[in-house]
């Protein structure tokens, strides 16, 4: 009974690893390999290991622009995590139809084209835009207002962007959180507000972190927006990576831009991801 | 069930937040049928002039057939390649360790623009591939995750136990996956092909940097005719997108209800 495996029992056992090798091969060559080239190539400079970074960093510009996306990708992560609790929080606590809708309504625009959704911005900030006229129309305003190529509208656009993801980040965490412990803080006498503050906003940590995380490297790594609405004044590292790697062919600097994104994005995922399942594991224990 | 009551005020946030995601779609919408030369909300009269001049203005056509084209192959091989790595993740999940699932949510955390960048440097430029093969392949691995994801979702509700049976009762494995498993994760293998279908029609970053100037996809066309001229084309062109998307839905809400009074 104990013989050797036949060919067929060998063969049922490499089956697994033979279903997943398809995939797995794909995302080897198509994916791994070439994004590790990337990373390494950002490094291999007849100069020097870091030669590429040094040269990136000592241009003022390079780091004007480097300093800004950070700036801008901070901030769209702060408007979409008030926005999108906000908006999270009321569906969590609508009733189940209402609850239905309003997903619906408000994870529409994540199926919609990034361009489509940056144009809509150009449409309501714009000379003839939405605001503009209405502002003019209310006799707030004389003349249009340039809101167009700003920080403020690439943050308005990014916001617009992410939002919905947050909304989907937070809403399942909002709606697990039980009503005894609603109705045990509401028997101790705490207020509405301090219900909010001490058990709601606790609860929802690990969902804004996820959130957050998702917002900020996408923000960071978003080329659309940035150059409709920002245009040459807002240039950000994925708009500066698409010049430098298709306009001037300056592949070393692309190389070194696409390694800083990869490192934040790897730093994100891994320290701020930890930090949202240690909180939740805590609670979980306790 | 109802809801849970909380305070007016937040509610009227919320809701803000909600005018704030809906808005921009509706001013779009508006703006498409305004009879302007520029793009005006609330629209001042009506015409379908901007959307006669999607059809008339040949390179959105051109691109929409080769987003298709591209669409369909990316789809395909990152079903086949996923559904059976789903199918092996959740069959066997003794054999093959768990952390080997998530390798393939990596396209999920590497910005797609420094993808989009190395697929430039190895296929087209390292491999002389051709763009339209090249796009496929780099369309197929953003569908990837969703498709693993979401077939293997539905593939966790089966019960194994009845494709077994068969097989021990003399069936072929491949038949019994055929008429056995694949009938029953149906509704998971649509949403899956749908959701890869989206992303792939919506990608921008990738064809950005794998497009030249002879073959585009349509949101390359889009966003390069947006920074030409801002007129209500552009929005014209978005709401049939749209209409796209919302037509895509409505197909698998409908097969998803479709499988479920079969069940």
């Amino acid at each position: 009974m104990n013989a050797r495996p036949s060919l067929v029992e060998r063969i049922n056992a490499l089956g697994p690893w033979l279903l997943v090798l398809p995939a797995t091969a794909v995302l080897a060559f198509i994916l791994i390999i070439p994004v590790a080239g990337t990373l390494a190539e950002s490094f291999s400079n007849p100069a020097g290991f870091f030669a590429n970074y040094r040269d990136f960093f000592a241009d003022s510009y390079n780091r004007t622009v480097m300093i800004r996306s950070f700036r801008i990708a901070f901030l769209s992560t702060l408007t979409s995590l008030i926005l999108g609790f906000g908006g999270a929080y009321m569906i969590a606590n609508a009733s189940q139809g209402v609850k239905r809708v309003l997903l619906i309504l408000s994870v529409f625009p994540l199926l919609t084209s990034v361009v489509v959704r940056s144009f809509s911005f150009m449409a309501i900030l714009g000379r003839n835009g939405v605001v503009n006229t209405a502002l003019m129309k209310l006799g707030i305003i004389s003349e249009p207002m340039e809101m167009l190529f700003t920080q403020g509208a690439v943050i308005a656009g990014l916001a617009y962007l992410f939002t919905p993801l947050m909304i989907l980040s937070l809403v399942g965490v909002l709606e697990n959180i039980e009503d005894d412990l609603y109705l045990a803080a509401g028997s101790l006498g705490a207020s509405p507000v301090a219900v909010f503050f001490q058990v709601t906003l606790p609860l929802a940590v690990p969902g804004m972190i996820v959130g957050s995380i998702l917002v900020f490297t996408g923000s960071l790594a978003t080329f659309v927006t940035p150059t409709l609405l920002g245009g040459e004044p807002q240039m950000t590292l994925a708009t500066l990576l698409y010049q430098k790697a298709m306009i001037s062919f300056d592949w070393g600097a692309a190389n070194t831009i696409a390694a800083i994104m990869m490192g934040t994005a790897i730093f994100c995922v891994v320290v701020l991801g930890t930090i949202a399942s240690r909180i939740s594991a805590r609670r979980a224990v306790h | 069930m109802t809801g849970r009551r909380i305070h007016p005020l937040s509610k009227l946030f919320g809701w803000l937040v909600i005018l704030f995601l809906a808005g921009p779609i509706v001013i779009v919408i508006g703006t498409s049928v305004s009879d302007t030369p520029f793009l005006a909300f609330p629209p001042q009269g009506f015409t379908l002039k901007w959307y006669a001049n999607v059809f008339s203005h040949s390179g959105f056509l051109d691109t929409f057939i080769i987003s298709m084209q591209v669409a369909v192959g990316g789809t395909l091989i990152a079903l086949i390649a996923g559904l059976a790595a789903a199918y092996a993740l959740t069959r066997y999940k003794m054999r093959i360790p768990g952390w080997y699932g998530s390798v393939f949510f990596l396209p999920f955390f590497i910005p797609e623009i420094v993808f989009g960048f190395s697929l430039l440097k190895t296929l087209i430029v390292q491999f002389q591939l051709p763009i339209l093969p090249s796009l496929i392949l780099g369309h197929a691995i953003l569908c990837l995750p969703y498709m693993v994801r979401v077939i293997g979702a539905s593939l966790s509700g089966f019960d194994f136990s009845i494709q077994e049976a068969a097989i021990s009762l003399g069936m072929h494995p491949v038949k019994a996956f055929w008429t056995i498993v694949l009938p029953n994760i149906r509704s998971g293998v649509i949403a899956g092909m749908v959701l890869a279908f989206i992303t792939s029609l919506n990608d921008m970053a990738v064809a950005l940097f794998l497009t030249g100037p002879g073959i585009s996809t349509l949101p390359i066309e889009v966003f390069t005719y947006v920074q030409q001229f801002f007129d209500p084309t552009v929005s014209a062109v978005s709401v049939l997108l749209m209409g796209v998307t919302i037509l895509v839905m409505m197909l698998i809400e409908r097969s998803l209800g479709l499988s479920k009074t079969v069940q």
